[in-house]
């Protein structure tokens, strides 16, 4: 009962990190009906930026700060320079755009930081007698930073004025123009939200996972087996996928096919998903009347 | 009259084909003017025009100002709400939402005494304010339409055919609400319709479009005067 727990826990503890990243690809998907492959290579690029501060002699609270704005720059960049010019192109162009972008990032991560895997603080205690020894103090920290994130992120889009301006940008730019919305900028912020959202998420799974260039290219797969598991087009629904798949992935990992076969649970829940239900189990068809 | 909106010589394209001819025409400021023409005249495509929606060549003066080539939001901002063609509902956000999109560019306090005028338009609306919009009828959503674009205060109005698809009895009621809105609030449309009759009623002012140039003009009760129009366009 007590493995079992701590499997649960330490699942919703992962669960969370893939729930963060599925609400990063969510909020770009639904602005532009593509899935950013380069999202888990940003967030490693984020978190290399914020090892480098933190070995600058910084605390871990102001590199997690300002690494959370750069990363916002640097994905509101990405938008503005690249993304922009490829509005009106062909689906297979801007998927060349987001693998291109995949590996840059990942090539320019290895160039600059190198290619060896390097351990990556936690800024929570090593051990607590609160938690019982059924969850280790960073899965519980984690597990929190998660929520609160993903709680400002709700609060953001539901009671802000930017937020439901940026909503209805992604739903229908044409009509967010008539009322003088700024749909271009709204893009940029969504892209930037995503980058932020994403090195928070790349911060809290690093001193699981440990740092090396390729840190999230398995997190971005069980991201994205979340986010189609919840519904591609449901922000709420893309994170609870994640935190399922996260408990999925680790009690079948301890119980059922052994850790080796974890990374092919994701691609399993993809292919179930795509082939049982398409649009996810959240994915709300929209309703509407002529 | 002064004229709020003032056209000349304007061109329209969709990709390289010329679709609009070089037509002009004004709107008087507190004024309605109509724009009638048959289906493919050319009407949807000159309140496109308007707003920065296609390639346009030509001069576009509103209120004072040039706004030819600026962007649709800039021109939105500048005081021109447009119903466009198909509602433009945001399908997926609540009845509120809507409403509160309408007013998004402004900075000032007033918004909540707006909405609470735009239920006195369209009470319908009050009820089904938490409901999701693509869940509306038809006439309702016209009816968000007009309210979503009223609430960006605008000083003129542009309607592209709201009777489109809807009840007659709707219809007559929606046109009675905007002839009350044109009075109450002295608000100025260009309003685009096949229905010549209803427009001609609302309008003190129309043009006739035909493939892409205007045909004739007038005061618009010498157009329901007008025998060929009577013929062609309203049908007795």
């Amino acid at each position: 009962m007590q493995a079992l727990l701590h499997q649960i826990f330490s699942g919703i503890a992962t669960g969370g990190i893939y729930a963060s990243v599925a609400l990063a690809l969510v909020m770009i998907y639904q602005a532009t009906h593509h899935v950013n492959f380069a999202q888990g290579e940003m967030a490693t690029f984020s978190t290399y930026i914020a090892l480098t501060l933190i070995e600058a002699g910084l605390p871990y609270w102001i590199a997690f700060v300002i690494t959370v704005a750069i990363s916002f720059v640097i994905g509101v960049v990405i938008e503005r320079v690249l993304m922009r010019p490829m509005t009106e192109a062909p689906v297979l162009s801007s998927v060349g755009v987001f693998i291109g972008l995949l590996l840059i990032f990942n090539s320019v991560t290895g160039w600059i930081f190198t290619y060896t895997v390097k351990a990556f603080p936690s800024p929570f205690p090593e051990t607590s007698r609160f938690l019982g020894g059924w969850a280790s103090p960073h899965e519980a920290g984690a597990t929190a930073v998660t929520l609160i994130v993903l709680a400002l992120v709700y609060v953001f889009f539901r009671f802000t004025k930017l937020g439901l301006a940026m909503r209805a940008a992604a739903f229908n730019p044409v009509s967010s123009r008539l009322v003088g919305i700024h749909v271009g900028w709204m893009l940029a912020l969504g892209w930037g939200l995503a980058a932020a959202i994403g090195a928070i998420a790349g911060m809290m799974v690093a001193p699981i996972v440990f740092l090396d260039p390729g840190m999230m290219s398995g997190i971005l797969l069980y991201a994205f087996a979340g986010a189609l598991l919840g519904g591609i087009d449901n922000a709420l629904g893309a994170v609870i996928g994640g935190f399922a798949v996260g408990v999925i992935e680790n009690l079948a990992g301890a119980y059922l096919v052994g850790a080796e076969l974890k990374l092919t649970l994701a691609l399993i829940i993809i292919l179930a998903v795509l082939i049982l239900k398409p649009a996810g189990l959240f994915g709300r068809a929209i309703v509407s009347r002529v | 009259m002064p004229a709020l909106l003032e056209v000349a010589a304007l061109s329209a394209f969709y990709g390289e084909t010329e679709v609009l001819h070089g037509i002009d025409f004004a709107v008087a400021a507190g004024g309605v003017t109509a724009l009638l023409g048959a289906n493919g005249a050319g009407k949807t495509t000159t309140l496109r025009a308007i707003c920065g929606m296609v390639r346009a060549r030509g001069e576009i003066v509103f209120d004072g100002e040039a706004i030819a080539g600026r962007a649709t939001e800039a021109i939105a901002r500048r005081g021109i709400g447009h119903v466009p063609d198909g509602r433009g509902t945001f399908l997926e956000l609540s009845v509120e939402e809507n409403l509160r999109l309408g007013a998004i560019s402004r900075g000032d306090r007033g918004v909540g005494d707006d909405i609470e005028r735009m239920f006195g338009y369209f009470p319908k609306l009050r009820e089904r304010l938490r409901q999701q919009a693509g869940t509306l009828s038809g006439g309702e959503q016209q009816m968000l339409a007009i309210a979503r674009a009223l609430l960006l205060r605008p000083k003129l109005l542009l309607l592209d055919e709201p009777s489109f698809g809807l009840a007659p009895l709707i219809v007559t009621e929606m046109f009675a609400i905007l002839a009350r809105i044109n009075r109450e609030e002295r608000m100025s449309m260009l309003i685009v319709e096949q229905n010549a009759n209803l427009a001609l009623a609302l309008a003190d002012h129309a043009y006739l479009l035909e493939t892409g140039r205007i045909m004739m003009s007038g005061a618009a009760a010498e157009m329901r005067e007008n025998a060929a129009i009577r013929h062609s366009y309203l049908g007795y």
